[in-house]
């Protein structure tokens, strides 16, 4: 990390002094106070802490699906903060993949079809390609012989590795983990971890991984801890 | 708008029972409006035909003069000649004086397809049987039958028959009944003391009762000599090749013969305006069957809306915007539009076919054997503009609700 162009190159995304008020008048809680980070492309991040410590209202504003009272957030290079939702909804399209603790898949579609959803969104591949990256992710999260299962056919841990999918189908540069081992059992639990792990370093994309997991946490590149909105 | 097609078509497919019943409401608002339309305009059609068959398009009758020229009007027919001050300081005088130059002016205009003079009066008409009060129309039958559809409207008896016999008659089926006449039966005319005799050459039917009861045909010369006018007559008869511009043409017409002209619409004004009021409040009724079908597709979008918060939140994190989610609801009222629409016309097309064969036995304002039904597209097109205009409305306002979820929000709350 000497070299400041490297850097440049490396840093995903950055945030600085984040701030983030949540609720109405008596309820009103500073949730974060004044959060900043780096994160890394080909790096798996984690963020600890206990429950309710702000990890989520974090994330969501990582995610650009909220925004913050004060601070700044930079994805590739482009300020965040301030642009039109007409600017950040193509960036989440294109740029970040979102895995949540639930699944939110599309019941009613296959997993090739849910994977594909932000593949359709973008529309930068016809029809037939498409389905052959739908098929090449899933081979990549272990479900090649079930993409034709309709989503609610699907074990949770299948589900999961569908969402997975999905959050990898346009190669975003960011991947966002909200807790996304938390509904799972062990061995569930573990696969996909390391599942998200490989991906990192296969292709080179930043990872964050919200967890209340410690020895998850520690398997990862970097660990930030989060304690009463302040990162430590 | 494919990609947001399939959510669309998966989300309504999962919501089968509630969207077949929204379906059915349209399928059958849609044809019950069209079918009740193909009645009614049906109905309103044939009474226009049978007025414009037996009383013509327009009628030229009393002559009148400004208000200024009035005091110093003669009057062309010494008996009946009386003058009424009226609206517009106009005075009229009863008949037409010489309808042999009228008419030929009429003639001239490029609108009239046929003029037919006709000598009107009342007269008692007596069989061996039994005596009737009428109303003796004096024409020529080569005229008249340009004016009228008296030729098809002819039951027993001919019209050539008629014409070959100077002292021939035809009269009304239901007067012809009270008689108890028929073809070859001599028959009198009385009036003002004044008996003549007649042979009945044919028996007429116009589906108006009034007519069948009470009307009868002679030729000009004859009525000239039972009425004991030499001279003039009762009215013009006039055809047109527009019949619904009589208005207009009427009001040229006066301007230009003065003479007083009612067109076929001011005659008929209070029946005209029934069938208006029946064809509109019948399609309001049915109408009313689309905004039910149209409140049970709101009802289901906004549940659709409700239980999918997650999932409209999940494709708004992956970047659909607003616009997507609005389509993707509004492309299921779409759906629901276009196949109840479809299926509402095919039900309707069937049902229409069925209906005019059905029997039904109506005499008075007009004569039918089946139900009578009109086939237009504008019944179509109607309820398709209702139906769509109902459908997108309750569609759009749950697009709305569900382009304004917060994917943040509702992803925080369901547990993301
Ligand atoms: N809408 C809200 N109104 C008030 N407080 C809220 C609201 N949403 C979250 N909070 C509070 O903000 C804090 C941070 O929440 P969150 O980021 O979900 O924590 P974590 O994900 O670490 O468990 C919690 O104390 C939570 O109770
Ligand atoms: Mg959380």
């Amino acid at each position: 990390m000497t070299d400041t162009a490297h850097e440049k190159n490396c840093v995903v995304l950055r945030a600085e002094n984040l701030h983030r008020w949540l609720g109405e008048d008596e309820n009103r809680v500073h949730a974060l106070k004044g959060v900043s980070l780096s994160l890394e492309a080909g790096k798996v991040h984690a963020v600890v802490g206990p429950s309710g410590c702000g990890k989520s209202t974090l994330l969501y504003l990582l995610g650009l699906l909220d925004r913050p009272d004060e601070g700044d957030i930079w994805l590739l290079g482009k300020h965040m903060t301030k642009a039109s939702e007409a600017r950040r909804t193509p960036v989440r399209n294109e740029h970040l993949g979102f895995v949540f603790q639930f699944h939110f898949l599309m019941p009613e579609f296959t997993a090739a079809e849910n994977i594909m959803l932000p593949m359709r969104k973008l529309n930068r591949l016809t029809e037939i390609q498409m389905k052959e990256r739908a098929d090449q992710i899933l081979q990549e999260v272990g479900l090649e012989d079930k993409g034709q299962r309709l989503a609610y056919h699907l074990s949770g841990g299948e589900q999961q590795r569908v969402a997975v999918g999905r959050a990898l189908a346009n190669d975003p540069g960011l991947i966002l983990a909200d807790e996304p081992t938390g509904n799972l059992d062990q061995q569930n639990s573990d696969s996909i971890f390391s599942l998200l792990c490989r991906l990192a370093g296969e292709k080179k994309q930043a990872v964050l991984i919200v967890t209340h997991n410690l020895d998850l946490a520690r398997q990862c590149d970097h660990t930030f801890s989060l304690v009463d909105g302040n990162l430590t | 708008m494919k990609r947001n097609f399939q959510i669309a078509i998966r989300f309504l497919l999962a919501k089968k029972r509630a969207m077949l019943m929204t379906l059915a409401g349209i399928v059958f608002g849609v044809a019950f409006f069209i079918v009740t339309q193909a009645q009614t305009h049906g109905f309103e059609e044939l009474f226009i035909r049978t007025v414009l068959g037996t009383n013509g398009a327009l009628r030229v009758q009393d002559k009148f003069q400004n208000a200024i020229t009035s005091l110093m009007a003669e009057s062309g027919d010494q008996t009946e000649g009386f003058k009424v001050p009226l609206k517009e300081g106009r005075t009229y005088i009863a008949g037409i004086a010489h309808p042999r130059s009228l008419k030929d002016s009429v003639e001239k205009f490029g609108s009239v397809s046929g003029v037919s003079e006709v000598l009107a009066g009342r007269a008692s008409v007596s069989s061996g049987f039994r005596t009737e009060k009428t109303e003796v129309l004096g024409i020529r039958l080569i005229d008249h039958l340009s004016v009228t559809d008296l030729a098809s409207q002819i039951r027993y008896g001919n019209l050539s028959g008629y014409g070959e016999e100077p002292k021939g008659i035809l009269i009304g089926s239901r007067l012809a009944g009270r008689l108890q006449a028929d073809i070859g039966d001599t028959l009198f005319l009385e009036q003002s003391g004044a008996k003549r005799r007649y042979r009945l050459a044919g028996i007429f039917e116009t589906g108006v009762g009034q007519f069948d009861l009470a009307r009868v045909f002679i030729h000009l010369g004859e009525a000239r000599l039972l009425f004991n006018k030499p001279f003039g007559s009762s009215y013009l008869q006039v055809s047109l090749f527009e019949p619904e511009k009589a208005p207009q043409v009427a009001q040229h017409l006066e301007e230009t013969l003065q003479h007083d002209v009612d067109s076929w619409q001011e005659r008929e004004k209070t029946w005209l305006e029934v069938f208006r009021v029946l064809r509109f409040s019948s399609g309001l009724t049915m109408a009313s069957i689309i905004v039910i079908a149209g409140l049970g597709m709101f009802n289901t979008l906004a549940m659709i809306v409700m239980e999918r918060q997650r999932e409209i939140a999940i494709l708004r994190s992956i970047g659909y915007t607003p616009g997507d989610i609005v389509s993707i609801f509004l492309q299921q009222g779409l759906i629901v539009l276009l196949v109840g629409t479809l299926l509402g016309w095919i039900l309707a097309l069937s049902m229409t076919y069925g209906v005019s064969s059905l029997p039904i036995h109506i005499r008075g304002v007009f004569s039918t054997d089946s139900f009578v039904v009109k086939w237009s597209l504008w019944h179509y097109i109607w309820a398709s503009l209702i139906s769509a205009l109902v459908i997108l409305l309750a569609s759009y306002l749950p697009a709305r609700k569900a382009a304004r979820i917060d994917p943040g929000k509702v992803i925080r709350r369901m547990g993301g």
